[in-house]
């Protein structure tokens, strides 16, 4: 690992100030802790921003939350009014990592922890978003590509973005509060929004400036309806999502009113199904509908050889899950 | 208040198992390093050093955390409690320690220290976890809730039907 300065910042303002080439903000580190000792990043310059922001979840008017960014995601999970009012977004947060890890990482942290495509991690090997230009071992012949993108990839980069967490905020349409560069610019990020697709610069896996800072997340009153996380992965527990689906589900007098859908471990960022919710509005609430809504986002699906699983898995997933939820 | 000139060590003073510690570490220093190489306390072990086996297990503030992920530099002022921090005066066992002798819950025993730490401060934590049906409720722990819990702490040896036989006698005696 190469070696770097340390400090700690007491306010958003404290971290901008910091922040120079070659900078990185520290949260709970379970990601760039990691990434540091593979050598896929070098910071020269660590600025712990746990104390710069709230870690606390605030009553937002009309029964919204504002949760801050230094919140650890075991606190956040566990709080009883996101239990209660957003049971989605409390299973996804229980569905990611460990306890141990639940307990370090910080809200922010998860939003903007890397892929763990294996090439992404891997030093010896291209990469296009490690290192721009180099290539996509991802797509040479023989490639490891179970975990990799079937949705929304480029040329450039097929990997996925590996938050649980943001699966939920992208179906719950959060907004993220972010501070900077210059402190007088503060932004609302809508969710879907602050990560984006690879493109040509795969090297950017969100819309934030460098220096830019998160602060907070800031959930809308909860929405009418059920809804539900429902995650699937290699082994029953503490591994990354091969499909997850988070579904926000009304039903009124046997017609589906309002949607909303988003998947993850399928795209560069969480998936926001906006053809399957547009396939689903209107519709009678019953089997059919849900297998013709996933049918309607999964026509622009192009696995890669080897995860043509995840397209099955997803159009199966989705139905699975609103079914449960209108059952 | 930055540049290529700020020192690249820091000192750093924290409790460990009760103990007041100051130590000057290089800033890449894990709290995992510091334990083993600087204060002599090889009962917290490396693994993986990814976060992905738990062997490291620690203590930090009450709440358990992969010690290989921590910087020390970032823990100032924490208390630390480590395996050997476990058992009460006079050296009696911690309970649960205990409960991994009589339910022979180990086999090579390098996890185990971890999966100790990781049971002691699962068993405070409550609230849902993944496999809980309601997520308003409390529930008990059950050992379907036990091997959820503990699915941060890998096993080699493969002895986790009786590491969830020891953690539950100690749930329920």
């Amino acid at each position: 690992m190469r070696s770097f300065a340390y400090s700690r910042a007491a306010d958003p303002a404290d971290a901008l100030d910091a922040f120079r080439r070659d900078s990185a903000y520290l949260g709970g580190g379970t990601n760039l802790v990691d990434l540091m000792r593979l050598g896929v990043t070098a910071p020269d310059n660590l600025i712990d921003v746990t104390g710069a922001t709230s870690g606390q979840v605030d009553e937002r008017p009309g029964g919204g939350l504002l949760i801050g960014a230094a919140v650890r995601n075991a606190d956040l999970a566990a709080d009883r009014r996101v239990r209660e009012r957003y049971p989605m977004l409390a299973r996804a947060v229980l569905d990611g990592a460990s306890g141990q890890v639940r307990n370090m990482a910080t809200v922010a942290g998860n939003l903007l922890q890397r892929t763990r495509c294996p090439y992404f991690q891997d030093v010896g090997v291209a990469c296009n978003k490690r290192s721009p230009g180099s290539g996509c071992q991802a797509l040479a012949p023989g490639a490891e590509t179970v975990n990799l993108a079937i949705l929304g990839q480029s040329e450039a980069c097929v990997a996925t973005h590996p938050s649980d967490m943001a699966v939920a905020l992208t179906a719950l349409g959060a907004t993220i509060h972010t501070c900077g560069p210059a402190a007088s610019e503060d932004r609302r990020i809508p969710m879907p929004g602050l990560h984006r697709l690879p493109g040509a610069s795969p090297e950017r896996d969100t819309v934030l400036a460098p220096g830019e800072l998160v602060t907070a997340v800031e959930l809308p009153p909860p929405p009418p309806g059920r809804s539900t996380y429902r995650k699937v992965r290699e082994r029953a527990s503490f591994a990354f999502a091969l499909v997850s689906v988070a579904a926000i589900l009304e039903v009124a007098e046997g017609t589906v009113t309002s949607c909303r859908l988003a998947l993850g471990g399928v795209a560069h960022a969480p998936w926001r199904c906006h053809r399957a919710e547009q396939a689903l509005a209107g519709q009678p609430a019953t089997a059919g509908s849900y297998a013709r809504a996933a049918e309607a986002e999964l026509a622009a699906a192009r696995p890669l050889p080897g995860n043509e699983y995840k397209v099955t898995l997803a159009r199966n997933l989705m139905p699975a899950v609103l079914e449960e939820l209108s059952a | 208040m930055t540049g290529p000139g700020q020192p690249r060590e820091t000192e750093v003073t924290l409790a460990v198992n009760g103990q007041s510690r100051t130590v000057r570490v290089d800033n890449r220093t894990s709290l995992l390093d510091l334990l083993r190489e600087r204060l002599g306390l090889t009962g917290t072990k490396k693994g993986c050093d990814h976060g992905q086996c738990g062997a490291c297990t620690v203590l930090i503030g009450g709440r358990r955390a992969n010690a290989c992920l921590a910087l020390t530099v970032a823990h100032e002022g924490a208390e630390i409690t480590t395996v050997e921090g476990l058992a009460g005066k006079a050296g009696r066992l911690h309970p649960l320690q205990e409960a991994f002798v009589r339910y022979d819950a180990l086999q090579c025993g390098y996890c185990t220290p971890g999966q100790l730490c990781s049971a002691v401060a699962m068993l405070g934590e409550g609230g849902p976890s993944a496999v809980t049906d309601d997520l308003t409720s409390e529930p008990a722990l059950t050992p379907g809730e036990i091997r959820e819990r503990m699915s941060g702490n890998l096993c080699r040896c493969g002895t986790y039907p009786n590491i969830v036989r020891a953690i539950d006698a100690t749930v329920t005696p």
